[in-house]
C-alpha cells in the first residue's frame, strides 16, 4: 500500500515539476519580449548576434543545402526517368525544398550549430557568476544578455532558411541539368508553373520564422535555467538540441496541416 | 572583433539572404509572370473537367492568358462550374468556346480559349455558352472498342 502511494506521488511529483517548468519557461519568454526595447534602441547588440548566430552558420547551411539539392536531382531524377517525366525534376526539386526540407533541415542545423552554442554561452555566464554580477550592477541581464540573442537568431533563421532553399535548387538544377542533360527550359518552365509566391514561398519563410522562435526560446531558457556546474551546462546544451529538434519536427507537421491542406 | 568588421559582415549575409527570397521569388515562383490585380472574371460549365484544378492555366493559341481561379459543382444542372480570371489585356468575343484539354500525353490539363465571331467582347461575369469538357481516356478506348467490334465481322465476311 505504502509503495503503492510513492509510486503515485512519483508519478504527480514529475507532472508537476515539468508544468512549473513549462510556465517558468513561458514567464522567461515573455519576460525576454518584454525587455527587448533596449535591443532595438541598441542595436548594435543585436548586430553582434546576428553574426554568432547567422553569419557563422553560413557555411554549414550553404554547403548543406548544395548537397541536398544534388541529391534531391539524383534521386528524383531515377524515380522520375521511369515515368518517362524528367522534366518534372525542377517541381520536384524546388517544392519539397520550399516547402519542407529548406525550413526544416536548416532549422535543424540551426538549432545544433547556434542553439548549442547560445546554451552553453549563456550557462557558462551563469556558472562563472557573469549574469549575477550585471545584476549587482542593476543592468538587467535579459535586457542586455537574453534579448539581443533571441532578436539576433530569429532574424537569422528566415535568412539562412531561404539561402538554404536557394543554394538546394542551384544543387539540383547543377546535378539535373549540367551533369544528366534534363531540358534546362523545361527544369525551369515547369517549376515557375508550379511554385507560387505567395502559397509555397512566403509559407516557407513563414516556417521557418517559427521555428527560429521556437529554437532560440528554448536554448535560452535551457541556458538561463541550466544547474551553474560543468555538468548542468553540459546536460543543458545537450537538451537544447534534442528538445529543440522535436519541437521543430512536431511544429512542422502542425504548420504543413494547416498550410498546404487541400491546395 | 571591429564594429565596422562585424557590420560588413551581417550587411553581406542580409543581402545575400534578401538575393536569396528574390531568387526564389523571381526565378523559382511564378511572381513575375502574372498580376492579379488587373483581371475580369468569366465562368464556364463544363460536363466533365477531368483533372483540371484550380491555378491551372488558360490558354489561347497557346498563350497563357488567365487562370482557373475556383472549380465548383452546380448541383441544378450536375455540371461543373469553372470560374476563370482573364487578363484584361486579352479580350475574346462573346461567343468563344472553351475546351479542357492536355498538354503532353500525361501533362497537366488546361482550358484552352478558342475565339469567336461575335463583335461583342467578353465582360466580367459573363459565362461562356459553347464549351467542351475533358476526354475522358477509358471512354475513348472503350468507344475504339466498340467500334472495332462492329467492323470486324465486316471484314471476315467478303466470302
Amino acid at each position: 500500500m505504502n509503495s503503492l502511494l510513492d509510486s503515485l506521488r512519483g508519478i504527480g511529483a514529475r507532472v508537476i515539476d515539468s508544468i512549473w517548468r513549462m510556465g517558468v519557461a513561458t514567464r522567461f519568454f515573455l519576460m525576454t519580449l518584454l525587455q527587448s526595447g533596449q535591443s532595438f534602441r541598441r542595436f548594435h547588440l543585436v548586430i553582434r548576434e546576428i553574426y554568432s548566430a547567422g553569419v557563422l552558420s553560413l557555411i554549414i547551411i550553404l554547403v548543406s543545402g548544395l548537397f541536398v539539392g544534388m541529391v534531391l536531382g539524383l534521386q528524383g531524377y531515377e524515380t522520375l526517368q521511369t515515368y518517362g517525366s524528367e522534366e518534372a525534376l525542377g517541381v520536384l526539386v524546388s517544392l519539397s525544398l520550399v516547402r519542407e526540407l529548406g525550413p526544416v533541415v536548416a532549422a535543424l542545423l540551426f538549432a545544433s550549430r547556434a542553439g548549442s552554442a547560445i546554451t552553453a554561452e549563456i550557462g557558462l555566464m551563469k556558472a562563472t557568476e557573469q549574469l549575477a554580477a550585471m545584476e549587482m550592477m542593476a543592468v538587467d541581464p535579459v535586457a542586455r544578455v537574453v534579448a539581443p540573442r533571441f532578436w539576433g537568431a530569429v532574424i537569422s533563421m528566415p535568412i539562412l532558411a531561404a539561402l538554404f532553399s536557394a543554394m538546394g535548387i542551384l544543387g539540383g538544377y547543377l546535378v539535373g541539368v549540367v551533369l544528366i542533360g534534363v531540358d534546362e527550359g523545361a527544369f525551369w518552365s515547369q517549376m515557375q508553373a508550379a511554385v507560387d509566391f505567395r502559397e509555397d514561398i512566403l509559407n516557407g519563410v513563414l516556417k521557418s520564422v517559427v521555428f527560429g522562435v521556437a529554437v532560440t526560446a528554448i536554448a535560452l531558457f535551457e541556458g538561463y535555467d541550466a544547474p551553474p556546474t560543468a555538468e548542468g551546462v553540459s546536460r543543458a546544451t545537450t537538451r537544447t538540441v534534442v528538445t529543440s529538434s522535436l519541437a521543430i519536427l512536431g511544429l512542422d507537421f502542425i504548420l504543413t496541416a494547416f498550410m498546404f491542406r487541400g491546395v | 572583433m571591429q564594429r565596422a568588421t562585424l557590420d560588413l559582415w551581417v550587411g553581406i549575409f542580409v543581402v545575400a539572404g534578401i538575393a536569396a527570397i528574390l531568387f526564389l521569388a523571381l526565378r523559382v515562383g511564378n511572381m513575375g509572370s502574372f498580376d492579379s490585380a488587373s483581371t475580369y472574371t468569366v465562368k464556364a460549365e463544363f460536363d466533365n473537367i477531368g483533372g483540371l484544378k484550380a491555378r491551372a492555366p488558360i490558354k489561347s493559341a497557346g498563350v497563357v492568358v488567365g487562370r482557373v481561379a475556383e472549380i465548383g459543382f452546380d448541383s441544378a444542372m450536375y455540371e461543373a462550374t469553372v470560374t476563370m480570371k482573364l487578363d484584361t489585356r486579352y479580350k475574346f468575343p462573346k461567343d468563344s468556346s472553351a475546351s479542357i484539354m492536355t498538354s503532353g500525353l500525361l501533362g497537366e490539363q488546361y482550358v484552352a480559349l478558342e475565339a469567336g465571331g461575335e463583335e461583342k467582347m467578353l465582360s466580367e461575369g459573363d459565362t461562356l455558352k459553347i464549351t467542351q469538357g475533358a476526354v475522358v481516356l477509358e471512354n475513348l478506348i472503350g468507344q475504339f472498342l466498340y467500334n472495332k467490334s462492329e467492323e470486324a465481322p465486316k471484314a471476315a465476311e467478303p466470302k
